[in-house]
C-alpha cells in the first residue's frame, strides 16, 4: 500500500479521538521541547562562563589586600598589625628567580572618585594607578592614543587612560578625548589614550575605568602609601596558572612571617573558580537533558498504550481488511504510520514551543539553541513511534481474519 | 498469480463427488484478467469450478469436545452458477463460508477455489486470493468507517496495487452498477442501511473477482432494501458472475438456482431449480 493512503486513514483514525490523541502526543510534546531549552540554556550558561573566563584577562591571578586583619578565623586575631602589599613584594614576585612561573606583576592601587571635564562629569569611575603590564594581563587594549609607559611610572607622570564608558560619559560624540585635560576630583590628568570596550565579567563596569601611573596615585590620589589594595600576577602560560599562584603566596607568606594556610590576603584564582561552576553546570545541564530525554520515552510508552487500545478498537476494522485482501505488512504500515504520526506531531509542536522558549532569558542566561538538539530531539522522536508502534502495530498485523471479523 | 494454473498439476479430485454428476473439468483454467470490465460476463462452465470441496471438515476444540463444524463436505459450484447454502444456525453455514472465503482453514480435505488448491498457501497467498478471486458481503456491512462510499470501494484494488486513477475509475464503475453514483462521497453513518449494503456489493465486485460470498446479505435490512440488494445479485448472476449466498431466509434462498441445505456440518440436500423465469418475470 502507498504511503499517501496510509496517511490519509492515519489522519482519519488520529481526528476521530483528537481528545486522546492530544494528551498521546503531550508526552512526547513536552520532551522534545524540554530536552530543546535545557540544551539551549545549558550551552547558553556554558558560553556565559566561557566568556566571563576570557573577560578576566589572560591567565591571570588576583591578590587582594582587604585592610583585614588576617584572613579569618584561622589566624584568630594574633596578627597585631594590618597585613600589607609592598613595592617589595612586587619586587620579589617580579624576580624570576624567585617564581620562574610569573610573567609579570601588576600593583594596583584603586580608589573611585569622580572624573570632571568641562562641565561634564562621572562620580563613579574606578581610578586604578598601576602599571603598563596590567593592560596585558588584565586583557584591555589601547583603542586610540597610547598606553601607559614605565617611563610614565618613573616620572610620576600625570597621565590616564580611559575607558569608553567615561569617555562617553565626559565627551560629546566626535569629540577627541586624547590630549585633554580631565580632573580627578581637583587634580589634572591629560588623556593619553583610549580603552576598546571590554566585554563585562565580574562586578563592576569594567569601562568606567581610568588607568593612571601608579607612583601618580600614590603622590595625588590615595595618599603617600607604600601599600597596594591589589596585584595582578600574571602566569607565563595556563598551565603555569597554579604554580604562579603557588609561588606568589609562598613570597607573600615569608613576607608576612606567616604561612601559605594563614596568609592575611584573598588569594583569587577565578579561572578556577569559573571552570568549576562552569563543570558544574555542564553537569546538570547533562542531568537536566536526561530527565526531559525520560519524558520522551515515558511518551513513548503512552504512545503504545494508546495504539494497543485502537488496534482493539479497531480489530473488527482490521478483520475487514484482511478479508479484502490486504496484507500483513499492509496492516502492520498503516498502524506503524499512525503510530509515527502521533510522535512526529508531538515532535513538530516540541520543536516549535522549544525554539520559541529559547528566546526568553532565564536568570540573566540567554540560550543558545543548537541544531545538534532540535534535529536530534526531532530524529529521536521518529525513533519512538516506530519502537513503540511496531508491537502494537504488529499485533495488528498478526490478527487472524476470522476472529477479528468475528470480534465485537 | 503464482498459484493460477495449478488446476492441471496437482488438483485433480478423483473419487466420488456426492453433489455433482459427469467428470471434473479438467480445461485450461480461465485466469481471471484483472483488466475484464466490472461487468464482465463469465461464461457457466468454461474452465475449472469455481469452487470445489472434498470431504472437507472443520475441527474446533470446545474444552475437552471436538465439534465438527463441517463434518465432511464435498460440493462443486461452477462458474456462472447462483447458490444459496442454507441451514439452522449452528448447520456449519458460517464456518462454510469462513473455508469457502478463505478465512479459515480446512482440519481436513481439500477445497480448490478457481482451480487453486488453497490447502498449502501461506497467509500472504491467501491475502491475495481473497483479494483477487472473492468479493466479500457481510450481514452487517462491514465498511470502514469515517470513510467515503468512493475510498471504501476503491480499498480491494489498494492492495492489489491498482494506479490511484485506475482504482478511481473502476470504483465509481462498481458505484454506478448498483446505482450509488450520487453517494460517492458520503461516509457510511450518512447512508442508510440498504446504501452501505450497496457500497458493500460495489466493493465486492470492484475486483472482478470469481465468486461473490454473501453471509446473510440482507440480515440487517428491510424488506424493501432486501429486495433491492437481491435485484442486484439477481442483476450480477445473469451478467455471468458465480454467486454464493448464505442465508437462512427462503425468501432470499427463493432467487437462487440452486439451494444447497447444511445440517450439523453436512449436506442434506442440493436442489437446483430454473428461476431465471420467474426472477426476471
Amino acid at each position: 500500500m502507498n504511503i499517501g493512503n496510509d496517511l490519509r486513514s492515519a489522519l482519519r483514525g488520529l481526528s476521530s479521538n483528537k481528545l486522546r490523541s492530544a494528551l498521546t502526543v503531550l508526552g512526547i510534546f513536552i520532551g522534545v521541547g524540554a530536552v530543546i531549552i535545557v540544551v539551549a540554556y545549558g550551552n547558553g550558561s556554558s558560553q556565559a562562563v566561557q566568556n566571563r573566563i576570557k573577560a578576566l584577562g589572560t591567565n591571570t591571578i588576583t591578590i587582594l589586600n582587604r585592610g583585614r586583619f588576617g584572613r579569618g578565623p584561622a589566624t584568630g586575631g594574633t596578627q597585631s598589625q594590618a597585613a600589607t602589599i609592598t613595592s617589595q613584594d612586587v619586587a620579589n614576585i617580579s624576580d624570576p628567580n624567585q617564581a620562574p612561573d610569573v610573567l609579570s606583576v601588576s600593583p594596583v592601587l584603586n580608589t573611585n572618585g569622580t572624573a570632571s571635564y568641562s562641565g561634564a562629569s562621572d562620580s563613579g569611575v574606578s581610578l586604578t594607578g598601576t602599571t603598563p603590564t596590567y593592560l596585558t594581563a588584565e586583557d584591555y587594549q589601547v583603542q586610540a592614543g597610547s598606553s601607559l609607559t614605565t617611563q610614565n611610572v618613573a616620572h610620576h607622570d600625570q597621565v590616564a587612560v580611559i575607558g569608553q564608558t567615561l569617555v562617553s560619559d565626559l565627551f560629546q560624540v566626535g569629540q577627541n578625548p586624547i590630549g585633554a585635560e580631565v580632573y580627578f576630583g581637583s587634580v589634572r590628568f591629560q588623556v593619553i589614550g583610549v580603552l576598546a570596550t571590554k566585554a563585562s565579567g565580574t562586578g563592576a563596569d569594567p569601562n568606567n575605568i581610568a588607568l593612571v601611573p601608579y607612583t601618580t596615585a600614590q603622590d595625588l590620589l590615595t595618599g603617600y602609601t607604600n601599600n597596594f589594595t591589589e596585584l595582578i600576577v600574571q602566569a607565563r602560560s595556563a598551565g603555569a596558572v597554579n604554580a604562579a599562584e603557588q609561588e606568589t603566596a609562598d613570597i607573600l607568606a615569608s613576607a608576612n612571617q606567616t604561612s601559605v594556610a594563614n596568609l592575611p590576603f584573598t588569594i583569587v584564582n577565578e579561572a578556577t573558580l569559573l571552570a568549576t561552576s562552569a563543570s558544574t553546570s555542564s553537569t546538570f545541564t547533562v542531568l537536566l537533558t536526561v530527565i526531559a530525554a525520560v519524558s520522551l520515552l515515558v511518551g513513548g510508552i503512552g504512545i503504545m498504550n494508546i495504539m494497543l487500545v485502537v488496534v482493539t478498537e479497531r480489530t473488527r476494522e482490521i478483520g475487514i481488511r484482511k478479508a479484502i485482501g490486504a496484507p500483513r505488512r499492509a496492516i502492520l504500515g498503516q498502524f506503524l504510520t499512525e503510530a509515527v504520526l502521533l510522535s512526529l506531531i508531538g515532535g513538530l509542536a516540541g520543536v516549535v514551543v522549544g525554539v520559541i522558549g529559547t528566546h526568553f532569558r532565564i536568570a540573566g542566561v540567554k540560550p543558545v539553541p543548537t541544531t545538534g538538539s532540535v534535529v536530534g530531539a526531532f530524529a529521536v522522536t521518529v525513533a519512538v513511534g516506530v519502537f513503540f508502534g511496531f508491537y502494537p502495530a504488529s499485533r495488528a498485523a498478526a490478527l487472524r481474519p476470522v476472529d477479528a471479523l468475528r470480534y465485537e | 498469480m503464482g498459484p493460477d494454473g495449478g488446476w492441471q498439476n496437482d488438483a485433480t479430485p478423483v473419487g466420488p463427488l456426492p453433489v455433482r454428476a459427469g467428470p471434473i473439468p479438467t480445461g485450461s483454467s480461465g485466469s481471471p484478467g484483472s483488466s475484464r470490465a466490472v461487468l464482465g460476463a463469465r461464461t457457466g462452465g468454461e474452465g475449472p469450478p469455481v469452487i470445489a470441496l472434498r470431504h472437507v471438515t472443520r475441527l474446533y476444540r470446545m474444552g475437552d469436545t471436538d465439534v465438527h463444524a463441517l463434518a465432511g463436505v464435498s460440493l462443486v459450484i461452477e462458474r456462472g452458477e447462483f447458490v444459496a447454502i442454507m441451514g439452522a444456525s449452528g448447520s456449519g453455514k458460517s464456518t462454510m463460508m469462513n473455508v469457502i472465503g478463505c478465512l479459515d482453514v480446512p482440519t481436513s480435505g481439500r477445497y480448490w477455489l478457481d482451480g487453486v488448491d488453497v490447502r498449502n498457501l501461506d497467509e500472504s497467498a491467501l491475502a491475495r486470493i481473497r483479494n483477487r478471486k472473492i468479493g466479500f458481503v457481510f450481514q452487517s456491512f462491514n465498511l470502514i468507517p469515517r470513510t467515503t462510499a468512493l475510498a471504501n470501494v476503491e480499498l480491494p484494488l489498494g492492495y492489489a496495487g491498482v494506479n490511484a486513477r485506475e482504482r478511481r475509475q473502476r470504483a465509481l464503475d462498481a458505484l454506478d452498477m448498483v446505482g450509488l453514483t450520487d453517494r460517492t462521497g458520503h461516509v457510511p453513518s450518512e447512508m442508510s442501511g440498504g446504501q452501505q449494503q450497496r457500497v458493500a456489493v460495489a466493493r465486492a465486485i470492484v475486483t472482478n473477482p470469481s465468486l461473490i460470498l454473501a453471509d446473510e446479505p440482507t440480515g440487517n435490512l428491510d424488506t424493501r432494501s432486501s429486495e433491492d440488494i437481491m435485484a442486484i445479485f439477481d442483476q450480477l448472476n445473469r451478467a455471468g458472475r458465480t454467486v454464493v449466498l448464505i442465508t437462512h431466509e427462503p425468501d432470499i434462498a427463493r432467487h437462487t438456482r440452486r439451494v444447497v441445505r447444511l445440517r450439523d456440518g453436512q449436506v442434506v440436500s442440493d436442489e437446483r431449480f430454473d428461476r431465471r423465469e420467474a426472477v426476471t418475470g
